[in-house]
């Protein structure tokens, strides 16, 4: 299709703001005599909080309030950022108390001050006095589920959130017949999202007696009612503003922070209080991914055709639930719609143990879930002497393929286009000879890895997306959606709709990139790569409603029929002859000041989107691990991508490029460390916790296959979330072709991976070698 | 309050005195009493780089800066790189390359690679990583970044 915005890499929108230091963030607002909150944290990972004494923190010159359990509702809330289920059933699970009176995890918060400023609020934590008493803690899974275990949430006795899983077909059939039967454990680590701006919020009472939240959320209208459930308001008595948010990844699809600072508002009698995080807050009490151990057992036959597989997945979501067993259950449904498997058995459990809290992030559980699987495809490969790639080619569904669960219909499928022009761009058949019969201490491999993605979250979840557009008197357009611009380009890419099917050029729609609750039309907000594809489809539709609404307003003045006209380049012509007929600006002049008809157009609509459409791709990767150091260095990296068409190939490109590094880091480098006798975070800040830097990221390169599906505005799907999910497992099982050596956990740390060649003897043993010559 | 104390400073070519804490950091005066919000805080322990400023000429994070010591300084943050409406050549390829995603760590990067060009004004792509190796970005990948800085490097040849 010719289109003249659409699929062009136009400007981000607030690229200006952005360079110049004026685009505003939570922290850049200013309120008249605005105090400062700060948190009083569980030095104990496991602990009743028997006392807390505030008479002396109450007492120092400049402390407004101190809140601690009692001062606030008991009514225990559910922090995920999810749509509101109308059905109990399928409500996320409510666990958590503003401020706790039993300490689940090292840092839960169990009091909080508001001062006239910093020093003062953090001199008051100090004087709070706390008697705890300190309770047995567990930290894995496996420990929290042992009999006898301590209980953290006294109505889940075993510590088990969920145990649900699903199945179709007849796994224990199909392993009985199988050839060959395959199983492997796999493992990830803890990590961290590391948005750059902290979790941030400040709050106050405005003159109506409305509490007025401004918070750097991907959320805000599920903010608005989880303030005011926690708080015990009605829901029209809140009012979140979002601004610019400094990147979310998941973290801020959860609500952390804004509870507790509109609570430190009310307790200073309406007051602004601004409560950020420090670094260390943020990766304590904030959100992490969940860690996971997998277990995989796959029924294949001789010739490599994989039949059935049975997957255990052990997720540690720490001391409360946030997104709970919904993120083991999404990942479950991602991963099916890529290969032809005529029986699955999930089985996932979602554990509380005495750790930070997991929830979402980039990805939202696929990631791990893809390590295993495209890691135990490899080790099958390997086992089998098949070829890996393909392995998977063999494997493959088909457009038309129906998942049975869902009922998704796969309407698009650029997988086996994905792989090909991956082995091309990679030269993976040259390089392969060239890396046969490798000896010395550097050791170059290929790996590859696919994976499956959705489009939002139905059929699970309620996906509403709301738009609103206002044409001016120029003649171009203002935009409003409730959809939130993080970061990824979501902004832009609404603008770029809107003006294709407006016949305006990009710089002729405002899109409104501030959400307000109380003007900004509903919807849920940046998550589960929705936006593009959900959120699209209700700008699409209020644009053409626009659009309807001009031609009406032109078919008055020309005489001619709305379907004979079309709007082109900022005119309204004659169709058939390509005749302008006036321009759009004479329109919109027409709808605010003809004296007998007047009308501004406008279009405030919303779309219940009930379909989905799976985005796919591949990671191929080129290592050089070197055995003396356990380092390993990606050469060369490639991701391709079937998003459907692409609507802006620059922010697409970059979406891809945060991505991958995000994989990177978790597969070579990132990782949440505690003390496993106590605890305590060990690495809670951006020097121990290895993010990675630039000199630490290889140059990254994006592809794409651009299918197209029906169901997304212009043939799009999603993008936002795909990237971090196949490149982990695609170096792992290059570090395999290189050396012969199968990881079954990442980060591969060089110290990992040091000690494990030398205890697959790859390297000499070094140590052992001294110790027998001393002998 | 009686224990302040009167800075006096450049910033971004504006003279400013005013009253601070002493104990007051630099990064908290430009935000906070200058409204220079353009800088930004990402883990106020010199590890992030989203502080980045040029302080007489040096590339310092303003998060360890006693405000004190930049009495007398001259300071540029990310709102005196462009001239007037004119933004400079790498505000420019950072907008041309998309090298601002979320855009927090932005005024930092756009402040380390000013400092870059300034000391070598045709990077490769090895320094310009070195370069920017204090400042970290979550969101890019880098790529795009280095991709913006070398742009800047080529227009400005
Ligand atoms: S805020 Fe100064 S280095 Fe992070
Ligand atoms: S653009 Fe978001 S941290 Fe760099």
């Amino acid at each position: 299709m010719d289109h003249k915005v659409v699929g062009k890499s136009t400007q981000r929108l607030d690229a200006v703001a952005k360079v110049t230091g004026r685009a505003q963030y939570t922290d850049d607002f200013f309120e008249r005599d605005m105090l400062v909150g700060k948190v009083l944290r569980s030095p104990h990972a496991h602990a009743k909080v028997l006392r807390i004494d505030a008479t002396k923190a109450k007492a120092l010159p400049g402390v407004v309030a101190v809140i601690t359990p009692a001062d606030l509702p008991t009514i225990k809330f559910a922090t995920a950022g999810h749509p509101w289920s109308l059905d109990p059933g399928h409500r996320d699970v409510e666990d958590r108390l503003i401020l706790t009176d039993k300490a689940r995890f090292v840092g839960d918060a169990i009091a909080a001050v508001v001062a006239e400023d910093l020093l003062t609020a953090e001199k008051a934590l100090h004087l709070i006095e706390v008697e705890y008493e300190v309770l047995p803690h567990v930290l894995t899974a496996e420990d929290a589920m042992a009999e006898g275990a301590p209980v953290l949430h006294e109505n889940r006795p075993g510590n088990i959130v969920s145990s649900f899983g699903v199945s179709f077909g007849d796994v224990e059939k199909d392993f009985e017949a199988a050839d060959r039967i395959i199983e492997g454990d796999y493992e990830t680590s803890i990590v961290q999202h590391c948005h750059i701006e902290s979790m941030s919020a400040f709050a106050f009472v405005d003159s109506d007696g409305r509490v007025v939240v401004n918070s750097s959320t991907q959320i805000p209208h599920i903010v608005r009612r989880i303030v005011a459930q926690a708080l015990g308001l009605s829901w029209g008595r809140v009012k979140v503003i979002k601004p610019f948010i400094g990147g979310g990844f998941g973290n801020k699809q959860d609500v952390v922070v804004e509870p507790l600072t509109a609570a430190m508002s009310l307790a200073a009698g309406g007051r602004p209080v601004r409560y950020c995080m420090t670094r260390e807050e943020v990766f304590i009490d904030t959100r992490t991914r969940h860690g996971m151990k997998l277990h995989l057992k796959t029924a294949v036959s001789n010739e490599g055709v994989l039949q059935g597989i049975h997957m255990q997945v052990l997720s540690n979501t720490g001391a409360y639930a946030s997104h709970g067993h919904s993120i083991a259950m999404s990942a479950g449904g991602k991963f099916r719609p890529l290969y032809n498997f005529r029986s699955i058995k999930y089985e996932p459990k979602t554990v509380y143990t005495n750790l930070p809290v997991a929830g979402a992030m980039r990805g939202y559980g696929t990631p791990q879930i893809f390590f295993a699987l495209e890691s135990h495809l490899d080790d099958i490969a390997r086992e089998m002497n098949l070829d890996p790639v393909a392995l998977r080619q063999k494997n493959l569904i088909t457009v038309g393929h129906m998942d049975p669960l869902s009922k998704n219909v796969v309407r698009s499928f650029g997988v086996p286009q994905c792989l090909e022009k991956g082995l091309e761009l990679i030269r993976w058949d040259e390089k392969r000879k060239a890396h046969k019969g490798q000896t010395g201490p550097r050791r170059r491999g290929l790996g590859m890895a696919a994976f499956a993605y959705a489009s939002g979250t139905h059929p699970v979840a309620l996906e509403l997306a709301g738009a609103r557009i206002v044409m001016n008197q120029d003649g171009s357009v203002t935009l409003q959606v409730g959809a939130t611009e993080i970061g990824q380009g979501s902004d832009t890419v609404f603008g770029q709709i809107t003006a294709e099917t407006l016949g305006l050029p990009a710089d002729m729609v405002h899109v409104v990139t501030t959400q307000d609750t109380d003007i900004t039309p509903f919807d849920s907000g940046a998550y589960a790569s929705r936006q593009t594809f959900v959120t699209g489809i209700a700008v699409r539709k209020a644009a053409l409603e626009v659009r309807e609404k001009v031609l009406a307003v032109a078919a008055r003045r020309s005489g001619l029929s709305p379907a004979e006209m079309d709007i082109r380049d900022r005119q309204i012509v004659e169709t058939s002859l390509g005749r302008v007929i006036c321009s759009l600006a004479d329109v919109a002049m027409d709808s605010y000041y003809d004296r007998i008809l007047a009308a501004p157009i406008t279009s405030d609509t919303s779309a219940n989107v009930r379909i989905n459409a799976m985005s796919y791709g591949a990671t191929f990767v080129e290592v050089e691990v070197d055995l003396e150091t356990g380092r390993v260095e990606v050469l060369e990296l490639w991701n391709i991508h079937d998003s459907g068409t692409i609507i802006n190939p620059k922010l697409a490109e970059g979406q891809v490029h945060g991505g991958v590094s995000m994989s990177l880091g978790a597969a070579l480098l990132e990782q949440m460390l505690f003390d496993p006798v106590t605890g305590k975070p060990l690495n809670p800040n951006l020097l121990d916790y290895k993010l990675p830097t630039i000199l630490d990221t290889p140059t990254i390169n994006a592809a794409f296959v651009e299918t197209f599906d029906a169901a997304g505005t212009f043939g799009s799907k999603s993008l936002g979330e795909c990237p971090v999910i196949s490149p982990a497992p695609a170096v792992r099982n290059a570090v395999l072709d290189a050396t012969g050596v199968a990881f079954h956990k990442i980060p591969l740390y060089p110290q990992v991976v040091f000690e494990k060649f030398r205890e697959v003897g790859l390297i000499p043993d070094r140590q052992a070698e001294r110790s027998v010559q001393h002998v | 309050m009686a224990d302040q104390i009167m800075l006096s400073l450049k910033v971004n070519g504006q003279s400013h005195s005013l009253q601070v804490h002493p104990f007051a950091r630099l990064l908290d005066v430009l935000r906070e009493d200058l409204r220079f919000t353009g800088t930004k805080e990402g883990c106020g322990e010199g590890e992030c780089g989203v502080c980045s400023i040029l302080l007489n000429g040096r590339l310092v994070n303003s998060c360890l800066v006693p405000a004190v010591q930049a009495q007398g300084g001259e300071i540029v943050t990310v709102e005196g790189l462009a001239d007037g409406q004119r933004l400079s050549s790498l505000q420019d390829a950072f907008l041309t390359q998309n090298g601002a995603q979320c855009g927090f760590c932005t005024p930092g990067m756009l402040l380390a690679a000013t400092d870059l060009l300034q000391r070598n004004p045709h990077p490769d792509e090895a320094a310009v990583r070195e370069g920017l190796a204090g400042n970290l970005c979550r969101c890019t990948g880098y790529v795009k970044i280095v991709d913006a800085v070398q742009t800047a490097a080529r227009e400005a040849r």
